[in-house]
């Protein structure tokens, strides 16, 4: 018996220090981590895709006044699960990898965005910006005849 | 600074904690657990998990405050000898979650209790409960800060409000 108790200290002596040296030195997390997301301003066209799609509804739209949209990120019950980055058509939305989120104040986990909204100045309301794909709701549109059409 | 002196006179010893769970779907309580495991080995800090509230210095609440489990938890509150602490694990117990808005739920546990710490996540990473631990006891600094991002052109519009501009120009 003392035998395979001495050979179980011997296991544990070959293992060595497991214990991660984690909050003295910094651990970063592996590829594919969602951590918390951040917005660039600047990106953001207001289009409330990621409010859209957030399962905790934690992104809040608001519009103060006709130039200007509000996105409060409530990150305090973020699921992390990153589709607001994945819908943003702008890529304004990205996820960090930024975990260290303990806090004891509420408001640190919020985000305020402000973001500008072009309107008409005749009609007060958001007007679109002409796209390609416009002149395919023309009457008589015809795609262009590539070589596998003459062929 | 402060927290930390007013901590050492508070908790000179190690701080035990007590596991509550409000309805939590057991991420966070894995992670919990994890945290205890020896390769993260939170009892480095003294954390030692005690099976009553009366032994405890800590509750660690995991999980949105159900209306059922709510008398429970300000019973398990009151039972926690003074001084204590309440830690707030996931984002479930930091604001409600998913589940913020559910019938049943009263919300996150600042709804019952007075929270001290939240640490939010999905569930958290079993670092980021040490961090939440290590802030506490004043080992590392707060990191998080609010965040207030204004597009420039905003500004643009302001100092020219009234008149017909464009982005282009």
């Amino acid at each position: 018996m003392i035998i395979s108790k001495l050979k179980e200290a011997l296991i544990c002596f070959k293992a060595g220090r497991v214990t991660l040296p984690y909050p003295f030195a910094p651990h970063d997390p592996e590829d594919g981590f969602h951590g918390r997301v951040v917005v660039d301003a600047e990106k953001c066209v207001g289009c409330g895709g990621c409010a859209e799609v957030c399962p905790p509804r934690c992104i809040e739209v608001s519009d103060p006044d006709p130039d200007r949209r509000v996105l409060d990120f409530l990150l305090e019950r973020c699921t992390y699960c990153a589709r607001c980055a994945e819908v943003c058509p702008e890529e304004a939305v990205t996820v960090t990898k930024e975990y260290e989120t303990a806090t004891n104040d509420l408001n640190d986990m919020h985000m305020h965005i402000e973001v500008f909204m072009s309107t008409c100045r005749r009609c007060g309301r958001c007007y679109e910006p002409p796209t390609p794909l416009d002149r395919l709701m023309v009457t008589g549109f015809r795609p262009p005849t590539g070589k596998s059409e003459e062929a | 600074m402060a927290i930390k002196d007013y901590l050492t006179k508070l908790f000179p010893k190690s701080l035990w904690v007590y596991h509550v769970n409000t309805g939590a779907c057991n991420g966070c309580d894995i992670e919990v657990i994890n945290v205890l495991t020896p390769y993260y080995d939170a009892e480095r800090f003294g954390i030692k998990l005690v099976g009553s509230p009366r032994h405890a210095d800590v509750l660690l609440v995991c999980g949105p405050v159900s209306r059922q489990v709510a008398s429970a938890v300000r019973r398990v509150y009151e039972a926690t000898p003074s001084p204590k602490l309440v830690f707030a694990i996931g984002s479930c117990a930091c604001g409600g979650g998913i589940w913020h808005d559910s019938y049943n739920i009263l919300g996150g546990a600042e709804s019952v209790l007075p929270v001290d710490y939240y640490v939010p996540g999905c569930p958290p990473r079993p670092e980021a409960i040490l961090y939440g631990v290590a802030v506490a006891l004043g080992i590392l600094p707060k990191k998080t800060a609010p965040v207030v991002a204004r597009q420039k052109f905003l500004d643009v519009v302001e100092a020219n409000s009234g008149e017909a501009i464009s982005p282009e120009g």
